[in-house]
């Protein structure tokens, strides 16, 4: 005989349920640089892909379990080459994926036992900085319009903090790595370091024709890491004379 | 905001493993938005509602490949359109250009476009040439009811192969044959004469920009033979289009360049009509 659980109890248990799955996986990333949109995700697998292209101008990062996020960035994918095959390449936008995830996400939630234990970004670059738009989606369905930067995962909200302090929507592209990679690699208060080998990179190039969506990885992710090391300790060196509350130099 | 997107769900083909076929998942969703639908039904002798495209011509040279066409496009005997873009960039590393009814041509075009992109997106990977040039084998095999009744569309395939680092051409009759070309190709009404014009002036050593010239000389002559062939237009300002393959990926080459040579190509016309001679040694 079934017992009776209030509606509350029951969406809280669900949300507790969403919230612990995801928070056993790696955080992702994704900031503006001044060349256009970056997309960092801590990622063992060379093949199982944290980050991938929607469209033209539009990029997907997800965490959480894989088979969930990889079924919503097929249906992704088929809805804009749908939509783009049907009116032209310029219909689609950011907006419509962002919404049909998170009206999907919103329908799991709600009406299936098990929801899904998955966060998504939609980032889709725009002509200029300020035509920029990036989505984040979480598990019940919210949407929510991020400025300049945002991250998904467990502890997404260490993993903001760290982000907050070092970003800069006109810093290099090594730069925005660099502090993307440092704020993963803090993600739990522990020290980690990062490698080419952990990391899947993406940026979404404002500069590029066609299809702005680019991987980056091999011996180019290693010297962009590199540099933007060297970059770090230098900044680290001048703001330090000029700006008393920077307090990167504690973190390093 | 969907069709078929009611309940806050999309239909269950969106999420499913399913195919990675852009065609077959359209035909699944969305059958009528694919090529040719609605025609098949219209009985013989409807020929005449779309004009034809012409000239294409394609070749090889170390390091790449070029596809390029002229601008007409006919309807019987009156110019349907004189600025027709009749490449297209399907992918960085194929282009396709196409002959024949153009309604339908570009349609297939698009289709394939999105296939091949499609493929990349949900694979991670592209196809290779090889499986590029089958599937649109494929394309143009399902077009055979509408080629029987007029509508026939043939596609020239141009692509840099990556594995083995050289430019390919692929040709395709009505009914779905593909044969892979050797160094050079061509199609469409004013072919013959292209065909013979390039056959006389290819080298196996050109340089791109020679090569251009050649593709340039070729669309000359088949202009000059052929009523449905479009040359070059210096008062309008309206050039053949030229597309190059190489391992960078696909580039459309600028107006001015080749403005520049179709140019130097009618000037040379101007001393000699029937074009540079070929030695006899």
């Amino acid at each position: 005989m079934p017992f009776y659980v209030a509606p509350e109890q029951q969406m809280k248990d669900k949300a507790d349920y969403a919230r612990k799955g995801i928070a056993r996986g790696r955080s992702a990333v994704v900031l503006q640089y001044e060349g256009g949109i970056l997309l960092v995700a801590d990622n063992m697998s060379r093949t199982l892909h944290k980050i991938s292209e929607l469209y033209d101008r539009i990029g997907f990062a997800a965490v959480g379990r894989y088979p969930e996020f990889e079924n919503l960035r097929l249906m992704g994918v088929r809805f804009a080459d749908v939509r783009g095959y049907q009116f032209d390449r310029r219909d689609v936008s950011g907006r419509q994926l962002a919404n049909i995830y998170a009206q999907t996400l919103g329908t799991v939630f709600s009406e299936s036992l098990k929801p899904w234990e998955v966060e998504i970004v939609v980032a889709e670059v725009g002509d200029t900085a300020d035509d920029d738009e990036i989505y984040r989606i979480t598990f019940d369905g919210s949407i929510v319009d991020e400025q300049g930067f945002v991250a998904v995962g467990g502890s997404s909200e260490h993993v903001s903090n760290q982000i907050k302090d070092r970003f800069d929507a006109r810093a290099p592209l090594s730069a925005a790595l660099n502090a993307a990679t440092h704020a993963l690699a803090h993600e739990n208060g522990e020290e980690r370091e990062l490698e080419a080998t952990n990391l899947e990179v993406a940026v979404l190039d404002r500069s590029r024709q066609h299809r702005k969506f680019r991987r980056i990885h091999g011996d180019r992710l290693t010297a962009l890491i590199e540099e933007g090391k060297r970059g770090a300790t230098t900044t680290t060196d001048a703001s330090d004379d000029t700006n008393t509350g920077g307090n990167e130099a504690d973190q390093d | 905001m969907f069709e078929g997107f009611e309940g806050g769900r999309m239909p269950a083909a969106f999420m499913s493993a399913g195919t990675s076929s852009f065609t077959e998942f359209l035909r699944a969703v969305n059958p009528e938005l694919l090529p040719g639908r609605h025609l098949d039904a219209a009985g013989g002798g409807t020929e005449h509602l779309t004009p034809d495209a012409t000239t294409i011509v394609a070749m090889t040279f170390p390091g790449g490949v070029l596809l390029a066409g002229d601008r007409r496009a006919t309807q019987g005997n009156v110019i349907a359109n004189r600025d027709m873009d009749k490449l297209y960039r399907t992918d960085e590393f194929s282009a396709v250009a196409i002959a024949g009814s153009a309604g339908i041509g570009i349609e297939l075009a698009r289709l394939y476009q999105v296939e091949l992109e499609h493929y990349e997106k949900l694979e991670g990977r592209s196809l290779s040439l090889e499986g590029k040039a089958n599937k649109l084998a494929q394309m143009v095999r399902g077009n055979l009811g509408m080629a029987m009744q007029g509508f026939v569309v043939i596609p020239l395939l141009v692509g840099f192969d990556e594995v083995t680092e050289e430019g390919r051409v692929f040709s395709y009759d009505a009914v779905g044959g593909r044969y892979e070309e050797q160094r050079y190709h061509s199609i469409g009404s004013g072919s013959v004469f292209a065909k013979g014009s390039i056959k006389k002036l290819y080298r196996d050593d050109l340089d791109e920009t020679t090569a251009i010239k050649v593709a340039l000389e070729s669309l000359y002559d088949a202009a000059d033979e052929d009523s449905a062939t479009g040359g070059p237009d210096l008062h309008r300002g309206i050039f053949p289009l030229v597309d190059v393959i190489t391992e960078d990926g696909h580039r459309r080459i600028s107006v001015e360049e080749v403005a520049r040579l179709a140019t130097e190509v009618v000037q040379g016309r101007s001393v000699h009509p029937d074009g540079p001679t070929a030695r006899l040694d």
